[in-house]
């Protein structure tokens, strides 16, 4: 039996994920905002493994309830083998630059939020010899752009700090994977006009899975956004302060 | 919920093709979006045929992001979930817990809420009734924000059962299952020469076996007219032990610039089909049994791009020899033949719904590839069958049939019309209710 943890359960890439997950012998703690929404997906796990779900409603931009969270978790699922987190909420780049106060709410939902269960998690998993932590991070992190910036600088923060902290579980027996996704069709993007490029959260989903069996470390998805990545890395910078991306 | 640009939409046929903004529905719990102006219709997997899924000019409320469980009792077998919820998911669920569908329909990939909105029969309807039958409530949420839980009987639940849609969105339902012991059927097969034996044949299955269906080869005429294969099957007892199948999935990647339906292929498919060796006991899988199209996936797109057309009529039983065999004349006169016709006879159970298809009589189920006039007049020439038989056509395959001959076919549309949501419209509804 596999005892997960996933934070931001009502994410479309979450739910795909848990769902996946669902199909193997495994007990869920889930923790999301929306107190009906998690509701139904708890449910619907529930339903899918034949065993109750547990649920916290809880905002994870109060971050002296993370302790207590984790705690609650670790109780009613008698210890912890894999935490998602995959709670985020992309900004209004324009709103942003006008208000200094939405950036560094942004900055404290994507990025601080994250790396304060991370901490927690990664102290838990390497005083237990064990354990997966997988982290939603995305492509935007990889290189600021005009107009992403705010979320980019998020992201790009979080992984550096999941790779400070894959460094320091690896002789512990633990698992860090940065999850990157490129562009996903999922409520949190519904103002997007989708082209090819464009993912389901179930391909997303797919690719974690994937990860955790494989043992990666940092992957791309869909897998192309690698190269798009490495490229995107490649032009110098006074190629790219120039241009409109 | 969230918006996307006007996009155009078809059913399973491929035609008509209307152009409606698309509404995502991914929370039972939220309110119905509601725009400015314009109409609502729900759109779950598109496995309808015709206009009845379509809202031209409106909003299509994508019900597939519905598609959350609620709750299983394995011990009794009741399952509530969301209405987008396909029997496909719900199969992958129930089956090794020893449970299956108490009614289905001849494909996998409808929804929950597409089988309650047609109100869909399977080949049991002789011992099970539609699908309506065996739901034991659901929830309608209306425009005004009312979410009504309707139970059987209830007014409210006749109107959506068979309702198209239109009485407002069907966010979850609760249905009850019936027992298997495991995935297999326990099949008959038998070929008949003509309709005469048809009528024999079925008239003694029926009375044993829980599933029964026919296919016919409309290619066939003269003496031969209406010759096809009886096919029977119950779930398989305990300790059946087939040897294992092969799961194999086929697509259709794209679709081709013309159609490849065209009459030497029919007239060899069906000749092949009627002849083809098969053995008279055996098991089969269900999903072969239930589904078989299913198999391939896309297989609409056989028929290009001008798309077809189904035509699934019902007679009552005193007409229906003389019916179909004016209907099997018609075609083989025509030459423009169907890959495959399903002939079923229906129980005597009535559905609930007040406009559900379901009546007692013989059914019979058709494709036609769309090929312009020719194929309107051959339809048109059925429709004349039919009318006088006292017949009726299928919503959930039509995209021709003529105001009259619905409402003379549906005669509670009437008093239907009053539960109809006043913010919910489809072509289908306009077409009939609207024209001539």
């Amino acid at each position: 039996m596999q005892r997960v943890l996933i934070f931001g359960a009502t994410s479309a890439i979450a739910e795909a994920t848990a769902r996946r997950l669902a199909a193997t012998e495994v007990a869920f703690f889930l923790v999301g905002r929306n107190p009906k929404r998690l509701a139904a997906i708890a449910d619907d796990l529930g339903v899918r493994t034949g065993n109750r779900a547990h649920q916290e409603v809880a905002d994870l931009d109060e971050l002296d309830r993370h302790p207590m969270i984790i705690d609650r978790a670790l109780a009613a699922l008698g210890g912890l083998d894999l935490a998602l987190i995959a709670h985020g909420a992309l900004p209004d780049q324009r709103a942003c630059q006008q208000d200094v106060g939405k950036t560094m709410d942004s900055i404290h939902t994507n990025a601080l939020s994250a790396i304060s269960l991370s901490s927690l998690i990664a102290n838990r998993f390497e005083h237990a010899g064990h354990g997966t932590l997988v982290v939603i991070g995305s492509v935007a992190g990889e290189r600021g752009r005009q107009s992403n910036y705010v979320y980019g600088a998020a992201k790009g923060m979080l992984a550096i700090f999941l790779q400070g902290l894959r460094n320091r579980l690896t002789p512990a027996g633990c698992q860090v994977i940065t999850i990157k996704p490129g562009f996903v069709d999922t409520p949190m993007t519904k103002e997007f006009a989708k082209g090819v490029l464009w993912a389901q959260p179930d391909d997303i989903a797919r690719g974690i899975v994937r990860a955790i069996k494989n043992k990666s470390d940092v992957v791309y998805l869909p897998w192309f956004w690698r190269g798009i990545m490495a490229m995107i890395g490649m032009i110098p910078e006074w190629i790219f302060k120039r241009m409109r991306l | 919920m969230s918006t996307v640009a006007r996009i155009p939409l078809s059913g399973w046929g491929r035609l008509p093709i209307s152009r409606q903004t698309l509404l995502h529905c991914r929370d039972r719990s939220s309110p119905l979006p509601l725009p400015d102006h314009g109409t609502l219709l729900p759109y779950g997997n598109g496995r309808s045929y015709g206009d009845v899924p379509l809202n031209d000019g409106g909003y299509a409320l994508l019900t597939r992001g519905l598609d959350r469980f609620i709750a299983f009792d394995a011990t009794t077998g009741l399952l509530r979930a969301e209405a987008g919820v396909t029997l496909d998911e719900v199969l992958k669920l129930i089956v090794q817990q020893g449970w299956f569908l108490t009614v289905t329909p001849g494909t996998r990939f409808v929804t929950l809420g597409g089988c309650l909105a047609n109100d869909v029969h399977g080949k049991n309807h002789h011992v099970a009734g539609c699908f309506s039958a065996h739901v034991t409530r659901f929830e309608l949420l209306r425009s005004d924000g009312e979410r009504r839980i309707c139970f059987p009987n209830d007014p409210w639940f006749r109107a959506t059962a068979g309702g198209l849609g239109l009485t407002g969105l069907i966010t979850w339902l609760e249905i009850h299952l019936q027992p298997i012991a495991n995935a297999w059927i326990t099949l008959e097969n038998r070929a008949f020469r003509n309709l005469e034996e048809y009528f024999q044949i079925n008239h003694a299955r029926e009375a044993v076996w829980p599933y029964t269906v026919a296919w016919i080869d409309c290619a066939a005429r003269g003496s031969a007219l209406g010759r096809g294969v009886y096919m029977a099957g119950r779930h398989a007892p305990v300790g059946t032990n087939p040897p294992p199948i092969r799961h194999s999935q086929w697509t259709l990647p794209f679709t081709p610039p013309f159609s490849l339906v065209n009459t030497p292929v029919l007239r060899t498919f069906n000749w092949l089909y009627y002849h083809a060796p098969r053995p008279r006991l055996g098991y089969s899988h269900y999903a072969p049994f239930f589904f078989p199209l299913d198999h391939v996936r896309n297989w609409n797109r056989i028929y290009g791009p001008r798309g077809f057309y189904q035509y699934q009529f019902l007679v009552p039983h005193k007409s229906a020899w003389a019916a179909l065999c004016e209907v099997l004349d018609r075609i083989a006169c025509s030459g423009q033949g169907s890959f495959l016709a399903v002939l079923k006879s229906f129980g005597n159970l009535p559905a609930q719904g007040m406009l559900s298809f379901p009546r007692p009589g013989v059914t019979l189920a058709l494709d036609f590839p769309n090929r312009g006039a020719k194929t309107s007049r051959l339809l048109d020439a059925l429709d004349d069958v039919i009318r006088q038989a006292g017949g009726a056509l299928y919503p959930a395959k039509d995209s021709r049939m003529r105001g009259d001959d619905f409402q003379r076919a549906y005669p509670e549309w009437q008093e239907f019309r009053s539960y109809i949501d006043p913010r919910f419209s489809s072509d289908f509804w306009r077409r009939v209710t609207e024209q001539g």
